[in-house]
């Protein structure tokens, strides 16, 4: 059981929040199966596993070939590339400099103090206090967008933004704007292509995720169930994955004493419950802080969460509805592996479905607009402003970076992202970019150009109004 | 005639209006709660025992609510919205009222209401009541105050109608649209012949009409002149859209997943209710004389357990309560199959029970509200027989 248990990782991670996360170079892969070394099927690949093709990311899969660039992808460097202004302003933030712990200690030591105010005092010291909630959340937000546009890492930047999804967390609740940052960098990212049991386990130590899903409430005697439910519904059985409201019961039971304090997770054996418990017909054998690294293992190499989690992969990378056969050659490589998700990917991109799907995907607001701007800014750095104007986008587009209110995360298919208004505001996005482009765009995309968008191109009156033709056509909707 | 048909129709409820086409001027306005509202504490069981003494620290003070009957009162962060609204008897309340689905899971249980398909056959996305019940309508206008479409709208257009519109209304989205119409034009015709062409055209439609009816106020708002925020601000737009163009609205608010330090007959529900109370008075009001012709259901996916949890919230329920609001409503009544509140009614020992089954219930309205036929109504909520509770 032990040995099992390190191997899928849940339990490894019971106290890592602690430390700073190990970054070792990874063992890299062998290139994957994959003959066709086109240009037109490597923008498509391109434009399917990153943000978008970019000259320097066609430069790198031109010069490796496509199976090796993808086995590179795979096991990214640990430290990406990034060009160095791009670097020195991520270095430049609050969140690179100071601790989650720092912060976090220090704004409710703030909030403590202007709740003894005056209100007439009050009202200014807590709008100061807001303001700096939000500014740490919009650095979070910047740091993600300038990795998603300039990172040669691209699909771990990807699978970064997919795990955010999966294990969604909203910054409109509580604290969770000075949390989030932390969140990405230092629980998600490091796992986002390695041990999915380390992921569930670094996931569910961290105050992002106890303050968003009320698990820093449950306590024996006060129990909360919030966190249990969604933790089996939405991170691994999926919600006909064979629980029941008793395994939730059980599971809330498990997680009383998960606390956090001052912006840190420690767990209080006063609060937890050390009764017998039973989750999916199994005797939890640990006591105390160990039951849940037990429960997590449970639950991450449980059959339905391999099929739960391959699905939504496959959901995200091959179609909104995937094929059956891919999804069940994808969970068994993840059970085979024991939660690898860079090997579960594997499966994936080696797939026949996979090449055929290639091209047939909506582009959901954050990739369309990412996408965009990597094709039009032709490797250069945009200014920050333009960093500012693309997270407001964002939340125009209804896709807003950590603001999805319920722990659903955004959806992945595309009818959640063509209503009528979703796609009016996503061509008055598309004139954002294309008119700030004071030359005509290249008209090679991924996608070939129909003949009626050639047409519609050949109307424009000027270089700017061809570049939000062309960022408005089909074509360019698609990834 | 009308008598006689009344009296002989197997569906009374259907043949209040004789006309085989549904009738158009009927404004309908679906407000989705979502996060499960704890309804128990907005319609207070006042005259149960048990409802004080499961809800020690959150139960609203018997002092403190306001009555509507022996049995049931409303939470007094409704006193100057909604308790006005029932005083001139247009709100009425359906307690009890649900759906069976019993994942006590948001997403399940919102997904399960708007599609609105039933148990049994296995769950089709693309095919929600609300779409169902605007391709019968025909005529009607629909449209979601949304950033994404909902569930409750999906479907297929009708030859001849016009897609579902969508904009949502709250602050920073909506501005003045930079795409010119010629460049609109010549984006609509890239997409002409593919499966986007009538959204794509739609979109365009609907910002030149809600800068119609909006610009002016839109204009003022920019310049601070009007203090409205939040789904008040929504309300008030929604509004003046349902007034001239559109019929068929649907909205949703969120913030009712009380789990955690829920209040009582003030906090984190009050203001929330406060907010929403204040916006639906000010649709009734906004609407003008269109009100009269107006119904506004307001549900949520699930009640809550009756019992507060161990941090003075309450957790994933069963049944909840139903709001029928609008000019045309025969309110001022408790509507629907009840029970009395206690612990020996409640569901598994947790939550209220569902008594009125929501398809049941709504296809007993829209009978009502458009006059649809029991073929009409069939298309609507499949294999459902309609519950006339008689509230319009």
């Amino acid at each position: 059981m032990v040995k099992k248990t390190l191997a899928w990782g849940a339990l490894a991670l019971v106290s890592a929040c602690a430390t700073a996360p190990q970054r070792v170079e990874p063992v890299p892969l062998p290139a994957l199966a994959w003959g066709d070394d086109s240009h037109a099927t490597q923008l498509l690949v391109l434009n399917r596993v990153s943000f978008g093709p970019n000259p320097a990311s066609l430069k790198e899969i031109e010069a490796l070939g496509t199976g090796a660039y993808l086995a590179r992808q795979l096991r990214p460097a640990a430290e990406p590339r990034l060009p160095p202004e791009v670097q020195a302003t991520i270095d430049s933030m609050t969140i690179s400099k100071r601790s989650m712990v720092d912060l976090a200690s220090e704004l409710e030591r703030r909030q403590r103090d202007f709740r003894n105010l005056p209100p007439g005092e009050m009202k200014g010291e807590r709008q100061a206090y807001q303001q700096e909630l939000t500014r740490l959340a919009r650095e979070a937000a910047t740091r993600m967008l300038l990795r998603a546009l300039y990172s040669p890492e691209q699909l771990q930047e990807e699978m970064t933004w997919f795990w955010m999804n999966h294990f969604s967390v909203f910054l409109g609740k509580a604290n969770v704007r000075v949390l989030v940052g932390d969140y990405e960098e230092r629980a998600i990212r490091p796992h986002a292509l390695g041990r999915f049991g380390e992921l569930l386990g670094a996931v569910a130590h961290h105050p992002a995720m106890l303050v968003y899903l009320d698990n820093a409430r449950n306590a024996v005697g006060r129990v909360n169930e919030n966190y249990a439910r969604e933790l089996m519904e939405l991170h691994t059985l999926g919600v006909k994955g064979g629980y029941t409201q008793g395994d939730v019961q059980e599971l809330a039971r498990v997680l009383t004493g998960f606390h956090v304090r001052e912006g840190e997770f420690h767990f209080f054996p006063r609060r937890h419950d050390f009764g017998q418990k039973t989750l999916l017909g199994r005797p939890i054998r640990n006591s105390g802080e160990r039951e849940l690294g037990e429960a997590l293992e449970l639950l991450a190499s449980h059959p339905s969460t391999s099929r739960f989690v391959s699905r939504k992969l496959a959901m995200h990378f091959v179609a909104d509805d995937p094929p059956e056969a891919l999804v069940e050659r994808m969970a068994r490589a993840f059970r085979a592996s024991e939660g690898d998700i860079a090997l579960t990917l594997r499966a994936m991109f080696e797939s026949p479905e996979f090449r055929a799907s290639l091209g047939g995907k909506f582009k959901d607001p954050l990739h369309y607009m990412v996408s965009a701007v990597r094709f039009a800014a032709d490797d250069q750095v945009i200014p920050r402003e333009g960093v500012e104007r693309m997270i407001n986008a964002l939340a125009g587009m209804g896709q807003p970076l950590y603001g999805r209110p319920t722990p659903d995360g955004y959806p992945l298919t595309r009818t959640e992202w063509t209503s009528p208004g979703q796609l009016a505001t996503r061509f008055e996005v598309a004139r954002g970019v294309g008119y700030r482009r004071a030359g005509r765009l290249s008209d090679e995309l991924p996608m070939p150009l129909s003949d009626t968008t050639r047409q519609t191109l050949s109307k424009a009156s000027d270089p700017r109004e061809w570049n939000l033709l062309l960022l408005s056509s089909p074509e360019f909707m698609s990834r | 005639m009308k008598r006689r048909a009344f009296l002989l129709s197997p569906l009374a409820l259907s043949s209040v209006r004789l006309f085989a086409a549904p009738s158009t001027s009927t404004r309908f306005l679906l407000v989705f709660l979502r996060g499960g509202y704890d309804a128990a504490n907005v319609l207070i069981p006042h005259s149960s025992e048990f409802y004080f003494q499961v809800r020690p620290n959150i139960a609203v003070p018997r002092e403190a609510v306001l009555k509507l009957d022996s049995d049931w009162a409303l939470h007094p962060a409704l006193r100057e919205s909604i308790y006005p609204m029932w005083l001139r008897g247009e709100a009425a309340f359906v307690p009890f009222a649900g759906s069976h689905d019993l994942s006590r899971s948001h997403f399940e249980s919102q997904d399960t209401i708007e599609l609105g398909q039933g148990p049994g056959s296995a769950r089709g996305y693309d095919s929600g009541f609300m779409g169902r019940l605007a391709a019968v309508l025909g005529a009607s206008r629909p449209i979601a105050f949304t950033n994404h479409m909902p569930l409750a709208f999906r479907g297929p257009t009708p030859e001849g109608a016009k897609p579902v519109a969508n904009v949502a209304l709250g602050g920073a989205g909506l501005r003045p649209a930079a795409v010119d119409a010629r460049q609109s034009t010549l984006i609509a015709e890239m997409y002409r012949d593919t499966k986007l062409g009538s959204p794509v055209s739609e979109g365009f439609a609907m910002r030149e009409s809600v800068m119609r009816e909006l610009g002016a106020e839109m204009e003022a708002a920019g310049r601070n002149a009007i203090n409205a925020r939040g789904f008040e601000l929504q309300a008030r737009r929604i509004a003046k859209l349902m007034q001239g163009e559109y019929n068929l609205g649907f909205v949703d608010v969120g913030g009712w997943d009380t789990h955690v330090g829920e209040g009582g007959q003030t906090g984190q529900l009050a203001t929330r209710l406060e907010e929403l109370g204040r916006g639906l008075s000010a649709l009734a009001d906004g609407m003008g004389s269109a009100w009269r012709d107006t119904v506004v259901v307001v549900l949520s996916e699930f009640g809550r357990a009756f019992r507060e949890n161990g941090n003075r919230g309450t957790d994933h329920g069963h049944g909840s309560v139903y709001w029928v609001l609008g000019g045309a409503v025969k309110g001022q009544r408790i509507a629907g199959e009840q029970v009395r509140v206690s612990h020996g009614t409640l569901f598994q020992d947790r939550d209220y029970p569902v008594l009125n089954e929501y398809r049941e219930l709504l296809a007993g309205l829209f009978a009502r509200a458009y006059g649809l036929d029991a073929a009409q109504l069939a298309r609507v909520f499949p294999s459902v027989s309609p519950k006339d509770v008689a509230l319009l």
